[in-house]
């Protein structure tokens, strides 16, 4: 769409009606696609989604908006004029906030506290927490959000500790609020309300810039859709006029690859089970509790729940990283007493949750990242070989496609769809006989999702077992050949995803059902 | 093509070592300008005393007092590299070597063997002892959990005192008279020959081996790639399957063998013996400045270990040209400060050039989706 923002950019005064807009923004940026004459008006008192595939350079622009970049040339005009952000703290004071995926919350702080950290109002020098707690519970209620102000962060659940992110942000005196993939972490109930909420602050006057990759949500909540594709702006449509499959192919530039339907048959050897697992909780609640399951060759069962219902846990006790009551068979084999490394080599492998907690050395180049977890089959007598660590490394680089100049590059150069491929590469590249992949597609974009898919689909075709742990039902319901959901700790439902929707699933995992 | 990557990931490599060479340069530069602003300061010509420093440093005199002053420098640095490498601060060093001397000196005069045979025992003993020692905090950080900083630091303290104690109980010899006591001395099959008559014992040699092994066993073994996993990311590398309680320990343990051979330059070559005021300390405290400042790389270590050999080599004839000799103490502290805040800044720079060389070498390769 030619929507000639020279010309606009020109015409700027003060009474815009545009709250926010970009004009021509180009930032060669550390990372691997940077952003290319972007430009963007969002209109007064409306949502406005930015899609795009991960990399595609919404979250430099973001950041670019926010303060934490500054945009090589083009500018920014906020409520019609235009500035430059040298800090995130010069964004806040023009009036814009950001929720960011991760949520920066202190949690042993009451909601209140955590909202007022850092802009705590003061009388003489001395905290007034009544004015402040006049003044949150205000927001909340005109934006219809319901919360004890005096609750430990720690005993809020996700949908709520985005609200009170929501808040903080609100009460630093936010007019514009940039949420970053909101609905990433939330169920389809919780999602339905955040949506209330944002709406009310629509209403309010707020204006929303919503940054999403879940397209029918991008659908539903928007006024005005703009796409991204490699650094630059695709188009910016509105919601009415486009479906889905066209959002999809605006976002990847060409046409979708399809869900397949697997052709070959589950076998009959059970390849991992647990028997009445528990995880003894220290000084809580078990965080799981009683969980048996069987996953057959070449078979993938879903683990569908919010986070934070025992899938981690489950995931480390079958990694063998904390004490367990009952047991865990790898290939037909009592493998509950075995160390991790152990279990690594009856040909168990692990999809980390987070790649960056628990995948990879960032520091550290592409092939000693692959290199981790296999340092025995790459070594030579008790040296390293490196040259056949190297050459894995290009391997896994050829085979999952993962964007990069060569394989001696620190890891923290690559965007993170192509550092979850190397990730997911390191695994499977040694066919292993299971698979515990955790949120393996999260926060990737569509084309690495699918690569992923199909990596893990092969190998199941090829016998591989694989636990799929995922808060993306779309993806629990495209791969899985059965689901459990996990609730609480426990196994709440085992479901066929032939018959199973959103909805049902979303149902057991919030215990309404 | 091929050739032209491998030329391509040589400069890549080259320009990692120059940027780290090219900042710890600068630091050294930009901290001699501080100290000479210190000297005008105090009324004193920075031109004069760092003149000085170069006159009298450069004589072959010196420059052997230098490799001396460097040898136990070496060795602290190293060992406690091998802890940092694994994000493991070390603290103990001190602790740890003066433990190692006191009991190698001790059990030297328990065995007679031939020459080289002595040698070597007296430095596995010193290894043995230190990692005995350093063992403790592993022991204390795995079963309990406790950070082994702190426990390093209060074991020094321990240390000092339960070596006082078994000195003054046991190993004290007063057979010699005087007012240096020492533990009995060292038969002449257990000294360590000398390099140069007086000036400089084979120690050094010792020091440049056990170098030399730090970076094949830390930067090319397997080992050593899990040590150093576990420093980078120890959730990831427990996720990998690498024992994390176990590479606690081994590291330390490294670690402490290591500070066992800093006295031994003086133990086997010079004092043939332990005594409280023959054997120097601050030792394991100055290996943490040279680690530093050789950002943990065996021969950035070997150049920090010399340089600050060269400036403690000078230091008395400092004095004697009423400069005071406490400023080379004020320079390598500054160094030291320096560095660590230009390595930041350097590699943070370098972090963001390599990221920026990614994205156009990505550019310009067209990588097929």
């Amino acid at each position: 769409m030619q929507s000639g923002s020279a010309k606009s950019s020109q015409t700027l005064s003060a009474e815009s009606a545009h709250v926010v807009e970009l004009a021509n923004i180009s930032k060669s940026f550390p990372g691997v696609i940077a952003n290319r004459d972007i430009s963007l008006q969002v209109a007064r008192a409306t949502i406005h989604a930015i899609v795009g595939e991960n990399g595609a350079g919404k979250s430099t622009l973001m950041k670019i908006l926010y303060g934490l970049h500054q945009p090589d040339s083009g500018t920014i005009a906020i409520n019609g004029v235009i500035t430059q952000f040298k800090s995130p703290s010069e964004a806040i004071a023009a009036g814009i906030g950001m929720v960011h995926q991760h949520f920066m919350l202190a949690d042993n702080l009451t909601v209140l506290e955590n909202i007022i950290l850092g802009y705590e109002p003061t009388k003489y020098g001395v905290l007034s927490l009544g004015d402040a707690r006049k003044r949150v519970k205000e927001l909340a209620t005109s934006i219809g959000v319901d919360l004890n102000l005096d609750l430990p962060i720690s005993e809020l659940g996700v949908g709520q500790r985005q609200r009170v992110e929501i808040l903080k942000v609100l009460f630093r005196g936010a007019e514009i609020l940039v949420l970053d993939e909101p609905t990433a972490v939330l169920v389809p109930q919780e999602v339905d309300e955040l949506f209330t909420n944002l709406r009310k602050l629509v209403a309010n006057g707020t204006t929303i810039l919503f940054i999403s990759h879940k397209l029918d949500e991008v659908l539903s909540i928007s006024d005005q859709i703009t796409v991204i594709r490699q650094g630059s702006t695709v188009s910016t449509v509105s919601p009415k006029m486009v479906d889905r499959l066209k959002l999809a192919e605006l976002m990847v530039g060409s046409d979708l690859p399809s869900h397949g339907k697997r052709t070959t048959l589950v076998g009959e050897k059970i390849q991992l089970s647990t028997n009445k697992l528990t995880v003894l909780g220290k000084d809580r609640k078990n965080p799981v509790e009683n969980v048996s399951f069987k996953i057959f060759e070449s078979e993938i069962v879903g683990i569908a729940g919010v986070d934070g219902n025992g899938q981690f846990e489950l995931c480390e006790a079958l990694l063998g990283l904390v004490d367990i009551e009952g047991t865990v068979e790898i290939g037909g084999k009592d493998a509950s007493k075995l160390s991790i490394r152990e279990r690594l080599d009856q040909g168990l492998a692990y999809i980390p949750f987070d790649r960056h907690r628990e995948g990879l050395m960032l520091a550290a180049s592409l092939w000693e990242n692959s290199l981790l977890g296999h340092e025995t089959s790459l070594s030579r007598g008790p040296m390293i070989d490196f040259d056949a660590a190297k050459k894995s490394c290009r391997e896994i680089i050829d085979r999952f496609g993962v964007m990069t100049p060569n394989e001696l590059v620190p890891a923290f150069v690559l965007s993170g769809g192509n550092q979850q491929k190397l990730v997911v590469g390191r695994n499977l590249a040694t066919a292993p006989k299971v698979l515990i992949a955790a949120h393996p597609t999260r926060g990737i974009d569509v084309g690495a999702q699918a690569a992923v898919w199909e990596e893990i689909r092969r190998s199941r075709d090829a016998g591989m077992s694989v636990l799929l742990v995922s808060a993306d039902l779309e993806e629990v319901l495209g791969l899985s050949d059965r689901i459990l959901v996990m609730f609480d700790g426990e196994i709440s439902a085992e479901l066929d995803p032939k018959s199973a929707t959103p909805q049902i699933l979303g149902k057991y995992m919030t215990g309404t059902q | 093509m091929n050739q032209q990557l491998t030329t391509q990931r040589n400069f890549d490599s080259m320009r990692k070592s120059l940027n780290t060479l090219g900042s710890s340069v600068s630091a050294i530069i930009l901290a001699l300008s501080i100290c000479a602003v210190l000297l005008l300061v105090t009324g004193k010509d920075p031109f004069a005393a760092y003149s000085k420093i170069l006159e009298t440093g450069l004589t072959g005199e010196k420059l052997l007092e230098m490799l001396k002053r460097a040898t136990p420098l070496i060795f602290s640095a190293i060992a406690v590299a091998i802890g940092f490498k694994m994000n493991l601060f070390n603290i103990g060093v001190e602790g740890q070597y003066l433990f190692a001397a006191l009991i190698a000196a001790e059990m030297a005069t328990h065995v007679s063997l031939p020459r080289p045979l002595h040698i070597l025992f007296i430095l596995v003993v010193a290894m043995v002892s230190g990692a005995a020692w350093a063992s403790i905090a592993a022991f204390l950080k795995i079963a309990r959990g406790v950070n082994e900083v702190i426990s390093t630091i209060m074991l020094n303290y321990i240390a000092l005192s339960f070596i006082q104690w078994l000195f003054e109980s046991f190993f004290r010899d007063d057979s010699d008279g005087g007012l240096n006591v020492k533990t009995t001395k060292i038969a002449p099959s257990g000294r360590m020959p000398d390099l140069v008559h007086d000036r400089l014992n084979g120690m050094f040699i010792v020091a440049l081996i056990v170098a030399f092994l730090y970076w094949i066993v830390v930067f090319r073994s397997r080992f050593g790639f899990r040590l150093r996993a576990s420093g980078l990311n120890p959730i990831a590398a427990r996720t990998a399957g690498i024992p994390a309680n176990r590479m606690v320990l081994i590291a330390l343990m490294l670690s402490g063998a290591v500070a066992g051979l800093i006295a031994m330059p003086a133990v086997i070559g010079d004092v043939y013996g332990y005594g409280p005021s023959a054997i120097a300390t601050q030792f394991g405290f100055a290996g943490i400045s040279v680690a530093l400042l050789g950002r943990n790389h065996p021969l950035g270590i070997i150049g920090a270990a010399l340089l600050f050999g060269f400036l403690d080599s000078t230091s008395a004839v400092l004095q004697l040209s009423g400069i005071p000799s406490s400023i080379v103490k004020v320079i390598q502290a500054i160094i030291v400060l320096v560095v660590v805040i230009v390595n930041e800044a350097s590699s943070r720079r370098y972090n963001r050039r390599t990221a920026e060389r990614a994205a156009a070498d990505l550019k310009s390769q067209e990588v097929p989706q």
